[in-house]
């Protein structure tokens, strides 16, 4: 049985699902409360769940952070909201020196089940800091699990499996995407579903894999639809920490080309390192370089150029061009 | 949880009451002339058109987005016009009436708004920094430009003063609080002036703080005042004391300027999904020009024609405020590249030449009739 919503109500969803569920899961941030959020992805919660369970925070993303992982200390489950990308930044010190290391600290006395989302990504007009890619960071930092939903299905099921996880989770919502719909299996357990570290094929083909994740999974759908001279494979990376290479690499060794597109900027990006490890444990297999298309690296602009500095459905076409010239 | 500290009644500078009577302060003495308060009344009444007049192009789509400074015109206006032109205001992204007073043009805020800029103005020739979007890091500036000022020997008679703005949110970050201990532990010449217009998007005060915001100065080792938000006057007292007392070499101050935000968080936001209606009538009836006008018309100060003649200066700068920005064009694609590094980047120029051969083979491709 299905139902049809949003990315935005099916994470809104998934999140009642699992505080029906545990009474330990709490959600804090920013105008969570009342407001249901900025992007009304935690609408209701409060209303349902009172104010001990949904909190509106102080203005202090370090605070956040900081009090969710002492929340996680003494038992609880806490789901917190950076309300935007670029806001993620004070909570740094929080998550990079403690949240990530705790568990190794205590030699694994101590969980850290706390979830951190985060509305991602460009292309919605907005003024600065509102459209940042910062995945790089929570990739490069060992200790945190990263995730991002590009359909309401992964959206619904993925913010549950992330809260049931004993180790933080960086879970990444793009933002621009909310208002996608489809029909979602609600029914379904959490143990039929994919698991959370798993990509999964979006789209098969035989001649080129084309890898993306978060907003850009729809454009390489299109990208693929649109190359009709070649039949293209298109994976939904979903899990950026750990990455899961056995999909991976067994689609580029059927199809013989990568080219991966992000939102993040190109050097030192998620598409460097899957690129690196591809190349290394594809080496035969390819007939071309992996080829990235991503952002260029510069600030994100201002917002009547972002259609230029995000890659669209014409730079990933040429992604695609570029692997078939060798 | 005791509500005592928050409940006490805690003064609150008031020059010009709501009704337009003038009012005296010890503390904060106020040589003005007619002609002086006069030109305040144009600054309020302009800056509120210029707003109103950004809501409706965001509105019409011309912007994405706009902050409204609607209520809070009064403490702009008033602690803008007591910097003197050496002066250093850091603004967060609300504050256009500050801008005004430093001589920004409207079309450079209302840029950064529609997105072809991120920025436009240059911060020193104008005195005024780039509005800031992450919450409360512009303390921190202020406070080591501030601290800068001292190093140059520039603080005593005739000295230079700096001034941070930020919300009562701010007050929360960690950001506001380091500023307010390194400015106290440097004796910084700079002024910490709050804008509290009660709401932090949909956060009452209370969320944020448990006691009066000028308070929180007492516990860091300088002087905190709260002011009439809505009384342009008093804005002016207090902030010049305060800004003069920095430039002297006393110190910080923390200005809490009691006001409110009459309108929504920005354009995207829906307040009636938090906030009460009767609130909003509480405070229309604190309106910060209704007072002044008020003011003027009982000390026959102003006659009918000098408030015909404001409100068609309003209208002439509405008109302009739209066709300038209308006509703004977009930036060029490469300017994505611009700017990033000062020295020659290998790395930037590869991209960007890259680019360029990406967009011009669309224009080979247009002119064949392709792709
Ligand atoms: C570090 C950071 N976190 C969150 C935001 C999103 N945000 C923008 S304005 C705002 C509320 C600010 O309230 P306040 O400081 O009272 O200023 P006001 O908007 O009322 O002028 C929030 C949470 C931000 N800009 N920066
Ligand atoms: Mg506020």
């Amino acid at each position: 049985m299905g139902t049809n919503l949003t990315i935005g109500k099916a994470i809104n969803a998934g999140l009642r699902a699992a505080m029906e569920h545990d009474p330990k899961v709490l959600v804090m941030g920013e105008d969570v409360g009342r407001l249901g959020g900025v992007f009304r992805v935690t609408d209701g919660l409060h209303k349902d769940f009172g104010a001990d369970r949904v909190i509106d925070t102080p203005l202090a993303e370090s605070g956040i952070v900081g009090t969710a992982i002492g929340m996680a200390l003494r038992g609880y489950r806490p789901v917190v909201e950076i309300q935007f990308d670029g806001f993620f930044f004070p909570a740094a010190n929080q998550t990079f020196t403690q949240l990530a290391k705790m568990r190794r600290r205590s030699a694994g006395k101590l969980s850290m089940p706390l979830v951190m989302r985060i509305p991602y990504g460009g292309g919605i007009g907005a003024v600065e800091h509102h459209s940042e890619s910062p995945e790089a960071y929570f990739q490069h930092t060992a200790g945190l699990r990263v995730v991002s939903v590009a359909n309401p299905e992964d959206a619904y099921w993925m913010i549950q499996q992330a809260i049931r996880s004993d180790d933080p989770v960086i879970f990444l919502e793009p933002k621009r995407r909310y208002y996608e719909k489809a029909e979602v299996d609600t029914e379904a357990s959490l143990q039929e579903v994919t698991p959370l570290n798993s990509a999964r094929i979006a789209r098969s083909g035989t001649d080129c894999t084309l890898l993306a994740y978060g907003p850009m999974v729809k454009t390489a759908l299109q990208a693929a639809e649109a190359d009709t001279d070649h039949s293209i494979e298109v994976i939904d990376v979903r899990s950026l920490s750990p990455v899961d290479y056995d999909t991976i690499n067994a689609s580029v060794k059927r199809t013989g080309r990568l080219v991966i597109a992000h939102e993040a900027t190109l050097t030192g990006g998620p598409g460097a390192e899957i690129a690196a490890r591809v190349t290394e444990e594809c080496f035969y297999h390819l007939e071309s370089p992996v080829i990235r298309v991503a952002a260029f690296d510069t600030p994100y602009p201002q917002s009547r150029l972002e259609e230029y500095y995000l890659p669209d459905l014409d730079r990933v076409l040429d992604g695609v061009d570029r692997a078939f010239a060798y | 949880m005791s509500d005592t500290a928050a409940h006490e009644e805690p003064e609150l500078i008031q020059l010009l009451t709501p009704e337009g009577e003038l009012k005296e302060h010890p503390d904060y003495p106020l040589d003005i002339s007619a002609e002086e308060i006069r030109a305040l009344y144009r600054d309020l009444v302009l800056v509120r058109r210029v707003d109103s007049e950004a809501v409706s192009l965001q509105r019409q789509g011309e912007l994405g987005l706009w902050a409204s400074l609607l209520g809070q015109e009064a403490a702009q206006i008033g602690s803008g016009r007591a910097l003197r032109d050496k002066d250093m205001a850091f603004p967060s992204y609300r504050e256009h009436g500050v801008a005004w007073c430093r001589g920004i043009e409207p079309k450079e805020l209302l840029g950064m708004f529609r997105g072809v800029t991120n920025g436009g103005w240059d911060p020193h020739e104008q005195g005024f920094h780039l509005y800031t979007i992450v919450i409360g890091s512009q303390t921190l500036h202020a406070t080591g430009y501030a601290m800068g000022v001292q190093r140059d020997g520039a603080v005593g008679e005739d000295g230079t003063a700096v001034i941070s703005y930020f919300g009562d949110g701010a007050t929360s970050q960690g950001d506001t609080n380091e500023a307010f201990n390194f400015a106290s532990v440097n004796n910084a010449p700079v002024v910490f002036f709050c804008q509290n217009n009660q709401w932090a998007i949909s956060e009452p005060l209370e969320r944020q703080a448990r006691v009066p915001i000028y308070r929180r100065a007492a516990g860091f080792g300088f002087p905190g005042v709260r002011v009439d938000g809505n009384d342009v006057l008093a804005c002016l007292a207090v902030t010049r004391a305060a800004l003069d007392n920095a430039r002297s070499g006393n110190g910080p101050t923390l200005v809490e300027a009691f006001t409110y935000r009459m309108g929504a968080h920005t354009t995207n936001d829906d307040p009636t999904r938090y906030r009460d209606a009767a609130e909003l009538d509480e405070w229309k009836a604190k309106d910060p020009i209704l007072r002044v006008r008020r003011y003027l018309e009982l000390n026959g100060l102003a006659d009918e024609a000098f408030f015909t003649a404001i409100d068609e200066e309003a209208d002439k700068v509405g008109e302009r405020v739209r066709t300038e920005c209308r006509s703004m064009p977009d930036p060029e694609p490469l300017d994505i590249f611009h700017e990033v590094y000062a020295e020659p980047n290998v790395h930037i120029d590869r991209q960007r030449s890259e680019f360029a051969d990406y967009l011009a083979s669309f224009e080979d491709a247009g002119a064949e009739g392709g792709r």
